[in-house]
């Protein structure tokens, strides 16, 4: 044995079974999936993905589900600086108390969140009450089962997986920096775009890959506040699995929303490797 | 150049009365934002006091009833059963991860290198998977075999996606330990295995701890792997929700989730409150 293989020897008894069971119980099925998604009845082919180019119907559930994920990259984004500059400027107390209201909403099941929004966005919901009763609206609105009432539900519930990243950024972050620039005259909001901006950003983008791909594959949500007439890719691939049976489509779906997800998220880390970009903080 | 050197003085985290915007537009957008976060939760949290029988915001009276009824253990049988489901399938999730995941991170960070390097990525790798792609991929992987869905299936799957979430906990922490700890043990005649076992895996109760909490929630929480591999007979409480809201609209699911609402601020006040006591020096 060289002095190489020693050390994966020694540890091998601690890492193996973790390595086995990753490669026979995560690696493999994906691999099965690949394969099963050129099965036809003639054979191996490019079939179940031509079925889904051709489709017009599947192409635009395709775009309206990395629309969606957009969408929520944006809302979230909007949301989450104004509470990211609130914590940059709080003291420790305030900051500690900021974290618990991010990790409150994470812990809170997604399905009680998104029962939470049918409350918000129905017929008899809140918004419909507070515009009814400011006299905005006479008649009631429902925001249910539309794609504007999923972004805002979305929004909510994938916002803390933003504001993590960015907060963990901040909290290493060197205060010299912003001191630096306001010797120099720096305003407030050139501070912001010149400074806060470019330190956040590494974390900013972490927390895009997060939130887009968790609001790409968010089958609950999308289910139960889109409902039946907004269909996107994950209830599309529950669909052609639970209902009509056909496998190997459903498994052809199921890399489409893997790969197309995949190239948004590695698009957005390739940005993070830009030095330029997010070099020299 | 800029003419103006500014009165500023560092550290102080007033703003200026010439940026007054800026300050009031940091804390006016920063409570909206927060409000839009953390209201979602009192309104589910309030609806479940609702004395009505629709899910009317801001309810017209408040009862405790449908939490008398979620309680009722005839009427709510089956939510109860899902949710014993639920919590029996977190609790294997947590097992199935600390035997994995915790050897696992405890022989990588010892391996190092380029060996650590080429291994780590598969092992985190079910971190960035969409849940609901594994459980169809699972579910025919599985079907190949000639496994048909079950409960333990779907501790597997669960164990196959959260288990690297202990992997990440223990990492951080066996990452931080003193190797001279290692090495006393070694020269006082222990074994590889029992400094592993009397050493190190002591000093890693913190990471375990936080990667168990971690995984338990994820678990408790998942419906995409569930949603595949689960039999008809093995429903548990996020799905059972998630027809019941798809179905009937019933106003149980706001006592539920009261419930869930309840014991997420208790764990969340106890963490805030402990942890100061769990970090011992560092």
């Amino acid at each position: 044995m060289n002095a190489l293989a020693a050390p994966s020897l020694r540890n091998l008894p601690y890492f193996g079974p973790m390595l086995t069971a990753s490669v026979l119980f995560f690696l493999a099925p994906l691999v099965v999936l690949a394969v099963y998604s050129f099965s036809s009845p003639e054979g191996a082919s490019l079939a179940n993905y031509a079925r889904f180019a051709n489709d017009e119907f599947s192409v635009s559930v395709l775009i309206d589900t990395i629309r969606l994920g957009g969408s929520v990259v944006l809302g979230t984004t909007l949301l989450g600086l104004p509470i990211a500059l609130l914590y940059w400027h709080a003291g420790p107390r305030i900051r500690q108390w900021l974290i618990f209201l991010i990790l409150l909403p994470m812990l809170v099941s997604n399905v009680v969140r998104t029962f939470a929004w049918i409350v918000i966005l129905g017929r008899q919901g809140l918004i419909s009450s507070t515009l009814l009763y400011t006299g905005l609206s006479s008649t009631p609105t429902n925001l249910m089962y539309t794609e504007f009432g999923l972004i805002l539900a979305l929004c909510q519930i994938e916002l803390p997986l933003l504001l993590l990243p960015i907060i963990a950024v901040l909290s290493r972050a060197n205060r010299s920096l912003v001191d630096a620039a306001r010797m120099l005259g720096a305003g407030s909001w050139r501070v912001l775009l010149t400074v806060l901006v470019p330190v956040m950003l590494p974390g900013l983008l972490a927390g895009w890959i997060l939130v887009f791909a968790s609001a790409c594959t968010s089958y609950v949500t999308q289910a139960v506040i889109g409902g039946a007439r907004l269909i996107y890719l994950p209830q599309f691939i529950y669909r052609e699995v639970g209902v009509l049976f056909s496998w190997p489509y459903a498994a052809a779906v199921a890399f489409v929303l893997l790969v197309s997800t995949g190239v948004v998220m590695l698009s957005i880390s390739a940005l993070s490797r830009h030095r330029r970009l997010v070099g020299h903080a | 150049m800029p003419e103006v050197i500014t009165r500023h003085s560092p550290g102080t985290l007033r703003f200026r009365a010439s940026e007054l915007g800026y300050g009031i537009f940091v804390v006016v957008a920063g409570l909206l934002a927060l409000v839009f976060m953390v209201g979602p939760v009192a309104v589910g949290l309030l609806m479940s006091f609702t004395d009505g029988q629709t899910l009317q915001f801001p309810p017209q009276g408040w009862s405790l009833k449908w939490y008398a009824e979620l309680f009722d253990p005839i009427a709510s049988q089956p939510i109860h059963t899902a949710a014993k489901n639920s919590v029996q399938i977190a609790l294997w999730t947590v097992a199935g991860a600390v035997v994995l995941a915790v050897p696992a991170s405890y022989g990588i960070a010892r391996l190092g290198g380029k060996a650590a390097a080429s291994i780590e990525p598969l092992l985190l790798a079910p971190l960035v998977m969409p849940s609901l792609i594994y459980g169809l991929s699972a579910l025919i992987a599985a079907n190949l075999v000639g496994v048909s869905p079950s409960r333990w299936l779907v501790i597997g799957g669960h164990i196959a996606i959260f288990g690297p979430l202990m992997y990440r906990a223990t990492l951080a922490v066996v990452q931080q330990i003193d190797p001279a700890l290692e090495q006393a043990s070694a020269m006082l005649g222990a074994g590889r295995f029992a400094t592993f076992r009397r050493v190190t895996l002591p000093l890693l109760v913190p990471g375990v701890l936080a990667g168990s909490f971690l995984v338990f929630m994820q678990s408790l929480d998942n419906v995409s792997i569930t949603l595949f591999l689960a039999d008809p007979r093995t429903t548990v409480l996020p799905l059972r929700m998630f027809q019941m809201i798809e179905e009937s609209l019933d106003v149980r699911v706001a006592a539920i989730s009261g419930v869930l609402i309840g014991l997420s601020l208790i764990v969340l006040l106890a963490v805030q409150y402990l942890s100061p006591f769990l970090k011992p020096s560092r």
